[in-house]
């Protein structure tokens, strides 16, 4: 009996919600460990500051304690190229005063730096309010006096020790160089750690742990004249909101072999024939797609202009013109934003303002019904889309930036049906299927695009007929979800990913997972790279 | 601990972290001070932020082997902790043969790029600016977004071997992007220097900005291929600091670079470029005001890189220029392009028929061996007829060699310091002049504006 779409949702999301919320009532096992702090805690720490920030007369103020370990295991061949092990930890302070926020933080983790912080921060408001306009107005929350929450993982990724990281790569790039043909191999480990106290004026106090793990490899094979090189990433293997168990699972070692012979099979690939050809596209490369053109376009503060001086706006606006009217793509098409899906990389318990993780539809049936926003964005749409609270978007990279709108998980829910990616190719004449991500490049309303891939095949009749190399295809956002008309079914669907979404002044970075089925759209102009200009 | 570490107090606390760990040989770099941020859009102020921080990173080493660890912690325990890391990664990490001996003491220039001025453009005055720069679009019925950033840090080097290098720095920048209610319109404009009392008012970049906005609504069409262009500084330094990745002697002489002679070794000494185009680094220059010191100190002066159109020289590191019997010489110090003189609309009046660019946007290398980079126009983008600006035009993506560009050079104007970042922060210094550029190659129209 296939899934109907609102099973799909319920069994990924909810089920996740679930989990989440029964850690919050303390059942999850183990705790978060303790902060580099010395003779006091986060939570007192963090009182200190509110207390202060209260004792000021604030509207709100929220605090976070955050620490963030980065670690990257990388090698070439047969020697490690490099170590890093990185880590900061500090505390930030923002508060809201007559309207306007101010926000201050510091590496200095003591009782007199976070009142000094807290008085700062609305001496700061205080100041902003010379250039303010509208008031910040701040939909509800309920208040999380004991909130805890932990990615799921299974094998803390930092407990592993470093040599047995690098011997796990050595031995998956000598696999991959036993192929013939293949001539150079990089892999790394990639792993990151946030763990924030977080506590505001609404009565929270909420303690998390997030982990990020990123294995990959790339392997170049060399033509036996030299005349040419072209290398094949593991493309199949997405970062994710996961522990070293994700590593173990992805398996390098068994499919790097797989990979170098796709590098060397790509040296000789077909060119492409430039035209309109129809595109089934598998979820290592359709993630990065959605990515750039649903993800960013329907960012609220985008969509408004907040973006305007760095990242851009959005073909989707104004609000009214297109919440509940506009067609994004056939009935088929539905879109799921969430922080809730098992092993993604927006999975929260709460977001960095006590928002408890969502789930909800960005688009429905075709129709985009809503984008993605924060506590202060709620009530300029809400007439729109009827919804008072927050849908739980606010992140900060870490404890010295203020907290803003970032993207959640972005899905393309699969069909109905049960297809599979083999029944995609089986229904199309004339084709090329794409893998894997390649070069991109989107204007800054997100209208125009051009995106290329890792390995590229030729579909004829149904059936694969060779690889093809120096394949992109161009697009317009609207056009091209508009030509979408065949969805792999649930049991096709897969978690892509990326470390480095970028947006905001300063610059941040938030990591975001996409899930999607294999999907294909028809007639989509095609360039041959290696002929354009 | 203040939050801008002194000379003393840097060292200090160096010589505490070296005191700590057992290594054959260590460096430490130290980062302190503060960060100040203010953002404004749909006309007013949104979010603001200042942060205090300090940051070390310890490279240990053993023989040939070396880690490095970033960390911010910087009590005892801290400290301990992050050396235990280093020197664990260090014993894991292989025998680097390129690894260079430690450096023993340097003497390094002086360059007076800390401004107590800039220091002091806190939340109150970065406040005061916005207010100053949405006064007037307010008033016209345009919408201004745009961001203020000032750091103001000090940075000290210290090893094993003796050295130690301290200097304190100051750095500014002022962004606005205007656009018509209606999102049909959009102009950009920019400022930056370490002093910020140079870098133009608010208002009157806002003004910019937002007589770029009304004039670019109603675009038409130009039609993809070769134009003659009028690049603004800041479209110039765009692509300019693009070419400092092509300066390294190293890759050059190993034959995959741009500036790669046929047949083996570098182009130094050879014309690679039109005549007028003259690029320098110089750390004490006062448009550029860049750190004397590299980040295993090695001291940073005046290079000059293109001389008269001719190389004159390549970045060598420690290692290469060992082994190719030369001195080092690091690629740091700012990006300079020597102006001559005459103001955009100077050049504007010289050109028959072209396009006149603002700035370039989301720009991807396509070609290392050529320099050859894509990317967007953005945010006011002309056509020019008989010397004059008449028409905006639809934005259009380009394709072209940073090489080729600055061989078909047909003007060059007066160089100011520019803000050549796209995300509009604050970043290396760059000094750019605008140029008129023969056949510079447009691919593709956009819609987007």
């Amino acid at each position: 009996m296939s899934v109907t779409r609102r099973e799909f949702v319920k069994h990924t999301s909810l089920a996740a919600a679930a989990l989440a919320a029964s850690s919050r009532s303390e059942l999850f096992a183990s705790p978060p460990e303790t902060t580099l702090l010395q003779d006091i805690s986060a939570k007192e720490l963090c009182m200190v500051a509110l207390n202060a920030a209260i004792g000021e007369g604030v509207e709100y103020a929220d605090v976070r304690i955050t620490s963030v370990r980065n670690q990257v295991v990388s090698t070439r061949e047969d020697r490690v190229a490099g170590l890093v092990d990185d880590e900061t930890i500090g505390i930030g302070v923002r508060v809201l005063v007559g309207g306007t926020w101010g926000f201050h933080a510091s590496r200095h983790l003591t009782r007199e730096e976070a009142a000094r912080l807290a008085r700062a921060a609305v001496s700061q408001a205080r100041a902003n309010q010379r250039a303010a306009l509208d008031r910040v107005r701040l939909a509800p929350v309920d208040p999380y006096p004991n909130g805890e929450w932990q990615t799921p993982i299974e094998e803390d990724p930092f407990a592993v020790p470093v040599e047995e990281k690098i011997d796990l790569l050595l031995t998956a790039n000598a696999e991959a160089l036993r192929v013939r043909g293949a001539r150079f191999v990089s892999s790394s480990l990639a792993f990151v750690r946030l763990r924030t106290t977080f506590a505001s004026t609404d009565g929270s106090v909420i303690d998390q742990s997030l982990y990020r793990t990123w294995p990959s490899m790339n392997v170049t094979a060399v033509a036996p004249d030299s005349s040419d090189f072209q290398s094949r990433a593991s493309a199949e293997v997405a970062p994710m909101g996961l522990g070293y168990e994700h590593v173990r699972r992805a398996n390098l070692f068994g499919r790097a072999s797989e990979w170098a012979e796709e590098a060397v099979q790509k040296l000789s690939a077909r060119a492409v024939e430039p035209g309109q050809w129809d595109l089934v596209l598998d979820p290592s490369h359709l993630f990065l797609t959605i990515h750039e053109s649903i993800g960013h376009p329907t960012e609220l503060d985008r969509a408004v202009g907040y973006e305007a001086n760095y990242a851009g706006t959005s073909f989707l606006a104004p609000p009214e013109e297109v919440i509940g009217q506009f067609r994004y793509g056939p009935e088929i098409m539905n879109i799921q934003a969430d922080r809730t899906q098992h092993g993604a990389l927006a999975t929260v318990g709460w977001d960095d303002e006590g928002v408890p993780a969502d789930s909800w539809p960005l688009v429905r049936d075709g129709i985009f019904v809503d984008y993605q926003t924060t506590r202060d964005q709620v009530h300029w749409i809400a007439p729109l889309t009827r919804m008072s609270r927050s849908h739980g978007c606010s992140y900060a990279q870490s404890w010295d930036r203020i907290q803003f709108q970032r993207m959640p998980n972005v899905s393309l829910l699969p069909g109905m049906d049960d297809y599979a990616l083999e029944d995609l190719i089986a229904a199309t004449d004339r084709g090329i299927l794409i893998k894997g991500r390649g070069s991109y490049s989107i204007d800054q309303q997100r209208y125009n695009f051009q995106f290329g891939g890792q390995v590229f095949y030729e579909i004829r009749g149904g059936q694969i007929a060779g690889m093809l190399k120096d394949v992109a295809y161009q697009g317009r956002t609207p056009e091209f979800w508009n030509s979408l008309d065949m969805l792999g079914g649930p049991g096709s669907y897969e978690l892509g990913g990326t470390f480095y979404d970028g947006k905001g002044q300063p610059a941040q970075v938030n990591a975001v997972s996409h899930g999607c089925p294999p999907a294909r759209f028809k007639q989509v102009t095609v360039i041959n790279t290696a002929r354009a200009e | 601990m203040p939050d801008i570490l002194t000379e003393s107090e840097a060292r200090a606390l160096c010589d505490r972290i070296l005191s700590r760990t057992t290594a054959d040989g260590a460096e430490v770099r130290l980062l302190s001070g503060l960060e100040g941020n203010t953002r404004f859009a749909a006309n007013q102020l949104t979010t603001a932020g200042e942060v205090v921080d300090a940051e070390a990173t310890l490279t240990a080493r053993f023989g040939q082997r070396s880690a490095s660890v970033s960390f911010n912690s910087l009590s005892d325990a801290g400290i301990d902790a992050a050396v235990r890391k280093a020197e664990s990664l260090a014993r894991l990490s292989p025998e680097d043969p390129e690894q260079m001996p430690l450096l023993g003491p340097q003497q390094y220039l002086a360059p007076g790029a800390f401004f107590d001025g800039t220091e002091g453009l806190g939340p109150e005055r970065r406040a005061d600016a916005v207010a100053e720069a949405v006064a007037q679009p307010r008033q016209a019925d345009l919408v201004a977004t745009g961001f203020v950033e000032r750091v103001a840090r000090s940075t000290a080097v210290a090893n094993a071997a003796g050295l130690f290098a301290y200097s304190r720095s100051s750095l500014a920048s002022f962004t606005t992007t205007v656009r018509t209610p209606d999102g049909g319109g959009s102009g950009w404009a920019g400022g930056t220097h370490n002093d910020w009392s140079r870098v133009a008012a608010p208002a009157e970049l806002v003004q910019r900005a937002a007589d770029k906005a009304e004039r670019s609504v109603d675009p038409t069409v130009a039609q993809p291929g070769p134009y003659t262009v009028v690049l603004e500084p800041t479209a110039v330094g765009n692509l300019l600091q693009l070419l400092s990745s092509g300066l390294d002697a190293r890759s050059n002489d190993e034959g995959r670079g741009a500036f790669a002679r046929p047949g083996g070794g570098n182009q130094i000494g050879e014309r690679v470029m039109d005549e007028r185009v003259t690029v320098f680094s110089d750390p004490e220059d006062p448009d550029l005001l860049e750190r004397p010191f590299t980040d295993d100190g090695l001291p940073v002066g005046r290079t000059t890189w293109i001389e008269g159109g001719v190389l004159a020289n390549l970045a060598y590191d420690r290692y290469w220029a060992d082994r190719q019997g030369r001195n080092p010489l690091p690629r740091a110090g700012g990006l300079k392009f020597a102006g001559q003189s005459g103001s955009v609309e100077d050049l504007i009046e010289g050109v028959d028929f072209g396009l006149l660019v603002t700035r370039f946007w989301y720009i991807r290398g396509v070609d290392p061996r050529t320099l050859k980079y894509t990317g967007l126009t953005r945010d006011g983008t002309f056509l020019i007829e008989n010397g004059r600006v008449t028409v905006a035009v639809k934005n259009l993506r380009f394709n072209e060699s940073i090489v080729t560009m600055l061989n078909n050079v047909e003007a060059v104007g007066e160089a100011v310091r520019v803000v050549a970042s796209e995300s509009g922060g604050l970043g290396p210094a760059v000094v750019a002049p605008p140029l008129v550029v023969r056949d510079f190659r447009f691919t593709s129209v956009s819609d987007a504006v």
